[in-house]
């Protein structure tokens, strides 16, 4: 017990006078302390932004793939994701009325069924025009599947769905383009060469992936899409809500089988129809996204490996100065581990300090990130960029520590 | 033989190869110093003085031949035990003082302990006695460049002290002071030699080698002479008090 607390005891001297020695030598040479960090700063600046953005990539797709819905299965002719044969894919018979039906009469695990169809049309009101929108064929359960929140009016009704009324709900960039000034409700838009009645405008949406504005949609009871701007040929998509979302996978089980024998599938044969989900996106992206990551952290972690080889020159220069006072220390008794010591903290000292002044720095330019992509720097980022900065001072510091400590006391106590 | 010694070399030899020639700096030495001695190592440039020091300061090992230091062999030590014996046992006195730049007397002083490990509480203690002992008390807080050159070597010295070491081995300690500061450093030495210490100066002054009791002359790597003084030069008691 004696030994053990002596022992301690002996660390924390050592290691008090080697940070008071670190911090005595940076001080004494502090332009060359600062230029020496430079280095250390630009590298950690680099990598917490290049960490900071991927972290506000990853946000931006969770927070647009979660649009998606977790628990909605999406019945389409093609997967979103494989390798089969664009030829086959091809002649895959549509997805059809008849279909959801099937699912409609059999589905127990499904709490939503949605039929979908889009088409791409202009959208007129007076003398006012969005020439290119997204018409969205479905019916009065879409928006329960998508969990919509409507900013006026209401959603379209079973009624007026499943009887095809000419009424739509707008998207609320169409509807503040087409509706300046006047509540839409209740007004008649002419959407492709047909006439619609204002039913409703949903809540602002953003968009989906980056790349599709969520708001730049009218809806329209699906039956009547077909009629006006699409043959029935084109197909449409089922949407399934799942009713638990612990349950996903045995809905989508059981979709299939619906959907085989609806479409007649013999038992051998392969699916002809694809059950997408957004788990699929997000593999996808987490496989992309992870080469995105990876070459980015490596091609700024370079600028922090050029950082370290700054520091390990200066450490270099540094024992060659100090020879004398080595060997004053090794002549009163200071071990090798010692002065080895005294050096690693050094060059972890100079390290620590640029890693706290890049992500000073760092910081205001996150801030600038997250006006394009949402993210604050993540306290983890904080304390990996430390972490880093000392390991990088540690390893760039060992050799020139590693040569103090081997010095003769002889020669090195003689030198000039 | 009746006390152990703590110094006691049989047949040290040390080589350096310079270039393509083998320099034999060391050509069998042997002698012993037995406790509270005061001796005195002269010998001219060249002839292996400063390199039988620094065996005997175990600043460097012998190419052959046994070092026993207080019958503990040490010839064949690591550089970490040899450090650790310079810690403990031999307080080192230099003629350039060798004191570090940026820290207080005070500081200097502890340094030895803090490899030593001991606490803070003792280190202060003890280098807050040893700066008594050399009169520098109210020069603690100074640092090097803020004290005349007999004042840095009373800071070393009392650096040496304060592990109270088995040896005391002082290199030209007066070669960098003018002669009366030189003097009164040789009082202060006399003091701790008779207070008990053992003592061992290396010098090629005659007139400092004098103050000690036994003077061993090296010459081309042998010792020459080894005899006892017989008009030992005494100062003044007090010289170590004066300031």
């Amino acid at each position: 017990m004696r030994a053990f607390s002596y022992n301690i005891a002996f660390y924390l001297a050592e290691l008090r006078e080697g940070l008071s020695i670190a911090f005595h030598a940076i001080r004494a040479n502090k332009m060359r302390s600062i230029l020496t960090t430079l280095g250390i700063v630009i590298g950690i600046v680099s990598v917490t932004l290049m960490g900071t953005a991927i972290e506000g990539l990853n946000r931006a797709f969770n927070e647009s793939v979660g649009k998606l819905g977790a628990d909605v299965l999406f019945v389409q002719k093609f997967p979103w994701q494989g390798d089969e044969d664009w030829a086959t894919l091809r002649n895959r018979p549509d997805i059809r009325f008849e279909h959801a039906r099937a699912v409609e009469r059999n589905a127990t695990l499904a709490s939503n069924i949605t039929t979908v169809a889009g088409a791409r049309q202009p959208i007129r009101y007076g003398n006012k025009i969005v020439e290119s929108i997204v018409v969205v064929g479905t019916d009065d359960e879409f928006d329960d599947t998508q969990n919509l929140s409507l900013a006026l009016g209401r959603f379209m009704s079973a009624a007026e769905a499943g009887g095809g009324r000419p009424v739509t709900v707008l998207g609320s960039q169409i509807a503040e383009n087409l509706f300046p000034s006047e509540n839409p409700l209740g007004k008649t838009v002419k959407i492709g060469n047909y006439s619609y009645r204002v039913i409703g405008v949903i809540d602002k949406q953003g968009n989906l992936l980056g790349m599709e504005s969520l708001d730049n949609r009218a809806y329209v009871p699906i039956n009547r899409f077909f009629r006006e701007f699409k043959s029935f040929r084109g197909g449409m998509d089922i949407w399934v809500k799942v009713a638990d979302r612990t349950q996903v996978e045995d809905a989508k089980e059981e979709l299939r089988g619906i959907l085989r024998k609806a479409r007649h599938l013999a038992p051998k044969a392969k699916d002809n129809f694809a059950i997408n989900q957004q788990e699929i996106i997000v593999q996808l992206f987490n496989a992309i996204g992870g080469v995105v990551a990876g070459v980015g952290l490596f091609i700024t972690g370079l600028s922090l490996f050029v950082g370290g080889i700054g520091i390990m020159n200066i450490m270099f220069v540094s024992v060659t100065e100090r020879t004398k006072e080595i060997g004053i220390r090794k002549a009163i008794g200071a071990p090798r581990r010692t002065i080895l010591m005294q050096f690693l903290m050094e060059s972890a000292a100079l390290c620590l300090l640029g890693g706290i002044l890049g992500i000073a720095i760092a910081f205001p330019l996150s801030l600038i990130i997250d006006t394009v992509l949402p993210t604050a720097m993540p306290l983890s980022v904080v304390v990996i960029a430390i972490l880093i900065s000392i390991v990088v001072g540690i390893v760039s510091g060992f050799l020139p520590a590693y040569r103090a400590s081997r010095l003769d006391p002889v020669d090195a106590l003689r030198y000039e | 033989m009746s006390t152990i010694p703590v110094i006691n070399i049989k047949n040290i030899t040390k080589m350096y190869t310079m270039g393509d020639t083998e320099v034999h700096a060391l050509a069998g030495v042997s002698l012993h110093i037995n406790k509270n001695e005061y001796v005195a190592i002269m010998g001219p440039s060249g002839s292996g003085k400063s390199t039988l020091m620094n065996i005997l300061g175990c600043l460097d090992t012998p190419t052959s031949g046994l070092y026993e230091f207080n019958s503990v062999n040490v010839s064949e030590m690591n550089d970490n035990e040899l450090a650790k014996i310079r810690n403990k046992e031999i307080g080192f006195v230099f003629q350039t003082f060798n004191l570090l730049a940026r820290s207080d007397a005070l500081h200097n002083v502890e340094l030895p302990l803090i490899y030593g490990g001991y606490s803070s509480r003792d280190r202060k203690e003890r280098a807050h006695e040893a700066l008594r002992r050399v009169g520098l008390e109210d020069r603690m807080h100074h640092k090097p460049n803020e004290l005349s050159g007999g004042q840095r070597q009373r800071v070393a010295i009392a650096r040496a002290l304060v592990t109270h070491p088995s040896i005391i081995l002082a290199d030209e300690p007066t070669g960098n002071l003018d002669t009366k500061t030189g003097e009164e450093i040789m009082g202060l030495f006399e003091e701790l030699h008779s207070e008990g210490n053992t003592i061992i100066l290396v010098t090629h002054e005659e007139y400092i080698a004098e103050h000690a009791d036994r003077i061993i002359r090296v010459r081309d790597g042998n010792v020459e002479k080894d005899e006892q003084v017989r008009n030992r030069k005494r100062l003044n008691d007090n010289a170590g008090v004066l300031v």
